[in-house]
């Protein structure tokens, strides 16, 4: 077990590193330096703002000094409005968790509710129902979705105030971020509620007169939630690349809208740091995921 | 029957003797011959696997969606005479009332030229804002995302194919060395690298050497670099653990005994059995790329312009969207059709050809 976890834990640091050299030497390709600026500098100016920011030297020990600040938590600043990254990261972070903690909390429940629906009612109307619409979920495209929804409940049926600087409204943008995790848990609970309802176990218990519910509840549900537990890292990073354009859709000015504006603007430094922020959150998150997958699970045996 | 007379007649040789003795058999009725007889034609795996694909209805119907819509790419060009790139002109003129025109709607100059005698082809989707006829930007949008998508898909099949046969059938160290790359390449967030390298390459990338990748533009290109890069783990993996099973067979260790080199074993005799795998895997990947090119379309770092792909048309059409509802639902809906014919005929395909789920 701890074996597993170190090993675990060693994957997930090479690939944080690998991501911070690959977003450092992807801007270093970029031509052009800091200080190009409309203003042409003299030679000697030009020198010695190199030799303070480091960039007269090799690129590997540029490297160095890079993570060595990366690690101290400093970013740089942006390009275009000379804020210092992290704080801005961390500012606008919080509204974007607040957005994708609820649809992570509502594609959980949602989905796990409607697979289970599915799967005790096969091949009757509500499973058919079910199949057809989470289908069809998995073949939308976030920000189709997103535009339709504030299309049809804000300008035409005008349920929802299409922006508002009191209450941010986030029923529409949780409900178009978590509908595609929504359907794929909706589609994992299922098989894999099926799968345990033909086990033996499910079996012996009907036989020695458990309640349905009991069985259900107690021992169907509980072991078929174990492959969703996987679901959760690779969803997660959906949700934050799917918030960038829901974000961008619904007006709200969270890390994701932050971070397309920023590609829009060029702004190479902070395309960087949000980059490397995020990255580590999903890595962080699929890392979690893994490991508790292997505490609940005791079938599955540690290499 | 020579044999059973020749058997009759010799006599037993020892007590111990295996030779049968045929006084003790009866002869075989007509009845009993009969249940030897072969029914049915003996079934190729292909052929068995098309047939319960057929029986599919929800896959026939994404097949048939699907060569329709292969049918309207390539045909619909010939038919309609205005370019994705044309601003529409009658006679020669710039019609400059035919921006945002509804389906089926002439402009003031177009009904003043049709009640002339003239004839002009119908806008079937309508104009967008800048006078040029939608339809044809949705049928180049649609060719566009098609090709990103195959693309990609034979992309990871060759990458992933190639990776994950040579790691299967090598083993040992060469594996696990091959799987731990494999392992930290898919714990990489795929679509903030592709983000980033999109960025990155659409400055230093220079692709004037090749015109159909100019069109294309930088942005389409290095998200082909990056799926090259970065989504063939998946296929690798999933390739790796057939070789893994199928070299463990009795051929393949008699191919080896006669001398055949490694590269001929895994062509001739271990991929031609997990091609079927391969496929499905490769049908699903091709809505994947398509969903990641409306994205990256949609952040702004799509296609280039004037070239219309099915995701940028429907974040260009964001902006009208009030006035204009139908031009976000030509594009948006073309691309649920899409995708939604190639998941369910991906799923179809797993459960005629996977032979997991066979019985």
């Amino acid at each position: 077990m701890l074996k597993y976890v170190l090993k675990r834990i060693g994957l997930a640091i090479v690939s944080l590193f690998i991501i911070c050299a690959i977003t450092f030497f992807a801007m270093n390709a970029i031509p052009g330096g800091p200080f190009n600026g409309e203003k042409a500098k003299t030679e000697a100016v030009l020198e010695v703002l190199n030799a303070r920011y480091n960039l007269d030297k090799p690129v590997p020990v540029q490297f160095y000094y890079y993570m060595r600040n990366l690690l101290h938590g400093d970013m740089g600043v942006s390009l275009t409005t000379g804020r210092d990254i992290k704080t801005t990261i961390f500012e606008s972070f919080g509204i974007s968790a607040k957005l994708g903690i609820r649809a992570v909390i509502v594609a959980l429940i949602f989905g796990i509710i409607f697979g289970s629906i599915a799967a005790l009612m096969r091949n009757k109307l509500p499973d058919r129902l079910i199949v057809f619409f989470s289908t069809l979920a998995t073949a939308m495209p976030s920000f189709v979705l997103g535009s339709w929804l504030l299309l049809i409940f804000c300008l035409k049926l005008k349920w929802v105030p299409v922006f508002s600087v009191q209450e941010q409204n986030i029923v529409l943008p949780v409900i178009a971020l978590s509908l595609y995790p929504m359907a794929y848990i909706t589609r994992l609970t299922k098989t894999s509620m099926l799968d345990v309802l033909g086990q033996d176990y499910i079996r012996t218990a009907r036989a020695k007169g458990v309640p349905a519910l009991k069985v259900i509840f107690k021992h169907a549900l509980r072991n078929s939630l174990i492959p969703v537990i996987t679901y959760v890292g690779p969803m997660t990073a959906g949700i934050l690349t799917g918030s960038l354009v829901i974000e961008k859709i619904f007006t709200i000015g969270g890390l994701g809208s932050k971070f397309v504006d920023c590609i829009t603007k060029r702004d190479y430094t902070m395309i960087m740091g949000t980059t490397i922020f995020l990255a580590t959150l999903m890595v962080i998150m699929n890392l979690i995921c893994d490991i508790l997958y292997k505490i609940v699970d005791p079938r599955i045996k540690f290499e | 029957m020579a044999t059973e007379n020749n058997n009759m007649a010799m006599p037993k040789k020892n007590p111990l003797s295996l030779q049968i003795d045929l006084s003790k058999f009866e002869k075989a009725t007509d009845d009993e011959k009969k249940q030897q007889d072969v029914m049915s034609e003996s079934v190729t795996f292909f052929k068995d696997g098309m047939r319960k694909l057929m029986k599919n209805p929800l896959a026939v119907g994404s097949i048939i969606v699907l060569i329709l819509v292969i049918l309207m790419m390539v045909f619909a060009p010939k038919f309609v005479p205005y370019s994705y790139e044309q601003i529409i002109t009658v006679e020669g003129k710039r019609d400059k009332s035919a921006a945002n025109l509804a389906p089926f709607e002439y402009s003031k100059l177009e009904t003043k030229y049709i009640e002339q005698g003239g004839k002009v082809f119908p806008h079937i989707m309508g104009t967008d804002e800048l006078c040029r006829d939608y339809f044809i930007r949705v049928v180049y949008g649609t060719r566009v995302s098609f090709l990103v998508g195959v693309v990609a898909a034979v992309m990871v099949v060759i990458i992933g194919v190639i990776y994950g046969s040579i790691s299967g059938y090598a083993g040992g160290k060469v594996d696990m060395v091959m799987m731990r790359i494999v392992d930290i390449i898919y714990s990489l967030p795929e679509m903030l690298i592709i983000i980033l390298l999109s960025v990155v390459l659409r400055e230093t990338l220079q692709l004037d050497t090749f015109p159909i990748l100019h069109r294309l533009g930088t942005n389409m290109v290095s998200m082909f670099i990056v799926f090259g890069l970065l989504y063939w783990v998946g296929m690798a993996r999933l390739v790796r653990g057939q070789v893994l099973t199928i070299k463990e067979n009795e051929y393949v260790l008699a191919a080896r005994a006669i001398g055949a080199k490694p590269w001929r074993i895994i062509r001739s005799h271990v991929l031609p059995n997990c091609i079927s795998v391969i496929f499905i895997a490769a049908a699903l990947q091709i809505p994947s790329a398509i969903f990641t090119e409306s994205y990256l379309s949609f952040i702004g770092l799509g296609v280039a312009l004037p070239m219309p792909s099915l995701g940028s048309l429907a974040s260009a059409a964001r902006s009208g969207m009030q006035s204009y509802p139908y031009k976000l639902v030509f594009p948006a809906v073309m691309i649920v059709l899409i995708v939604l014919a190639f998941n369910l005929l991906g799923d179809g395909l797993r459960d005629a050809f996977d032979p997991k789920l066979r019985k």
